[in-house]
């Protein structure tokens, strides 16, 4: 990846994480840690490596995307409107009577997302359903999944996993957020959903450990995945909850709380100091 | 084609399914680890690469079949109905029900005729628990042609819908492959103005049976198949009740939240009437033969002949 396309991807993620706290301060409730530690991964994915296109949106051919830890909608819904699948306003009406941008994602009301999620560990399932979906169809599209470490105390996970591994899924990209923190602790004290990496092998993934705030090392992640045949892949995307807000970081508090006003202004400083110091390389 | 067929509804619906397979190219079976007991091996057969055996994994079935549909398929995830409306309940309501894809989950061994596997298998609730989803059709077809033919009509609905089958052998006797089905539309199998029996399923051929002894008997009930418990018939039900007076609900489910109390819905909404539910009563059920066990909890004819008399005061 050469520099500018590099510094352009981070430039976008640095926005990615602005609509986040936007949509998180307006709603006054939501996620914004997970938010802000998968907006590198929701970003690389929407504006570098998935086939899609806001213009046909349903377009049968298109990669798939689906966020099965849901309650990190707010930055979903963040590179969904920077990417030209809504206007950018209804951020400020998350959460909100009436809204087209619901707590958790909504496939019927929110253009570009392809399955409702929230309850944690489904995701994963219906992520199956669609690659099984592009093999019978013969497709070339591929599904990708962003799934929470905490997530993946869920059971349902594991069944998915086997049935991932068991029917050779090569078109699967499961990307766990590993953030380390759940809403009870660090994930190590809650369930002990570690070690992640050799739990996926042993179902049969092709696994890969990488910084998932470096978008040299996501890309070559998702290239590789990409040569696998006969297995689907799994890539640890190690993270920090709450990155590049200065309060928020690997806070366990800040998994599902919205910052007051005074708390979103140093949030929005913290995020356009990134945004500047971007701009000016 | 007319012929009496004595045939468990499960074996009809594979049977439907590979029928149905070549005109519809969109159908995809999903059954975990039970496509033997389910009858989905009848369509594995005729579809082998249609055919998506899951493991002993309910949950995820329903939400492999959740994501089928997102891509144009038409998936029927089966497995028993403790299993696929029970234990996967929650991703039936999030995952299907919600998002309101077009997959049809289907429940076979309901109720207490799967018999000798005991209170475990012999799912009483699933009817309660469609019902209370969202845009869930919920269908409880009868015999073998009613199965068919609601097997077709749920391809055709695009939409949820829930389909329960039975363990047990029952007579047909509607015995026609010409058979209309429609969803939400009930069906009087015969006239009378004494008194409304309202059954479902398996108890309908019972219900038959006995309101065929009550004519003998001079008492004229009117016996009304409601093979659609969701959209309910509220249009037949209510003639009913404004004809007969009193209705008598039969359905191998529990009291609770099934047939009797969608009726009753109805009724206490617009035509208060005298509602008499027959039914699992909100116990566990045991192992045993099937019969025995449907004896054993008054879902016969000699039943529902003894509560219509006692209701009629004779």
């Amino acid at each position: 990846m050469d520099k500018t396309e590099k510094k352009n991807l981070q430039i976008l993620a640095c926005k990615v994480r602005m609509g986040a706290i936007e949509g998180v301060f307006n709603a006054k409730s939501g996620h914004p840690g997970g938010s802000l530690s998968a907006a590198d991964l929701f970003t690389y994915l929407y504006f570098k490596e998935m086939n899609v296109d806001p213009k046909n949106a349903k377009d049968e051919n298109r990669d798939r995307f689906v966020l099965s830890k849901g309650h990190c909608a707010p930055g979903l819904y963040a590179a969904l409107a920077l990417k030209g699948y809504f206007p950018l306003d209804e951020l400020k009406k998350l959460r909100h009577i009436g809204a087209m941008l619901q707590g958790h994602p909504d496939m019927k009301g929110t253009p570009g997302v392809d399955m409702s999620t929230g309850s944690l560990g489904q995701g994963v399932s219906a992520a199956c359903g669609m690659a099984i979906a592009g093999k019978l169809d013969q497709k070339n599209y591929r599904v990708y999944a962003i799934l929470g470490d905490g997530e993946i105390e869920e059971g349902q996970v594991w069944e998915a996993a086997m049935f991932a591994g068991h029917h050779k899924l090569d078109n699967l990209c499961l990307i766990v957020d590993n953030n380390g923190l759940q809403i009870d602790g660090t994930v190590a004290e809650v369930g002990g959903p570690e070690p992640i990496d050799e739990k996926f092998r042993s179902f049969g993934f092709d696994v890969q450990i990488i910084s998932g705030h470096d978008f040299d090392e996501i890309e070559k992640a998702l290239n590789h995945a990409k040569t696998v045949k006969g297995k689907p892949s799994a890539i640890i995307a190690k993270t920090v909850k709450g990155k590049d807000v200065s309060f928020m970081e690997n806070k366990v508090n800040w998994h599902g709380a919205a910052p007051n006003a005074e708390q979103y202004e140093v949030a929005m400083q913290d995020l356009n100091k990134v945004l500047s110091g971007l701009e000016a390389e | 084609m007319a012929e009496m067929v004595k045939k468990a509804t499960r074996e009809s619906y594979g049977m439907a399914l590979a029928e149905l397979g070549a005109e519809y190219p969109q159908v995809v079976v999903l059954d975990a680890d039970l496509a033997e007991a389910t009858k989905t091996g009848i369509f594995k057969k005729a579809y082998p690469d249609r055919f998506i055996d899951c493991g002993i994994a309910e949950c995820n079935m329903v939400g492999v079949a959740a994501g089928l549909a997102t891509c144009g398929k038409i998936p029927f995830a089966t497995s028993f109905a403790m299993f696929s409306t029970g234990r996967a309940y929650e991703q039936v309501r999030n995952s299907v029900g919600y998002p309101h894809l077009n997959v049809k989950i289907v429940g076979s061994h309901a109720g207490i005729s799967v018999g000798e596997d005991g209170a475990t298998h012999q799912c009483n609730e699933d009817l309660a628990l469609m019902r209370t989803i969202p845009g869930m059709v919920v269908l409880n077809p009868s015999d073998h042609y009613e199965m068919k033919a609601a097997v077709k009509a749920a391809i055709e609905h695009h939409g949820p819908v829930y389909i329960r089958l039975g363990r047990l052998a029952v007579e047909s006797f509607n015995n026609s492959d010409d058979y209309k089905f429609e969803i939400g539309k009930g069906v009087t199998l015969r006239d009378g103005k004494d008194i409304t029996i309202a059954a479902t399923g398996l108890m309908v051929s019972r219900a038959l049976e006995a309101v065929k002894t009550l004519a003998e008997q001079g008492i004229n009930a009117r016996l009304i198949n409601i093979h659609t418990i969701k959209p309910i018939d509220r249009e037949l039900i209510l003639k009913a009740a404004k004809e007969t007076g009193k209705i008598i609900t039969v359905e191998e489910h529990n009291v609770i939240g099934g047939l009797g109390d969608a009726v009753c819905g109805v009724l206490s909404e617009e035509y208060p009437t005298p509602v008499i539910k027959i039914g699992v009563n909100d116990v566990y059920g045991h192992s045993g033969p099937a019969v025995d066990l449907l004896d054993e909890f008054g879902l016969n004819a000699a039943h529902i002949i003894e509560v219509t008399k006692k209701a009629l005061g004779k």
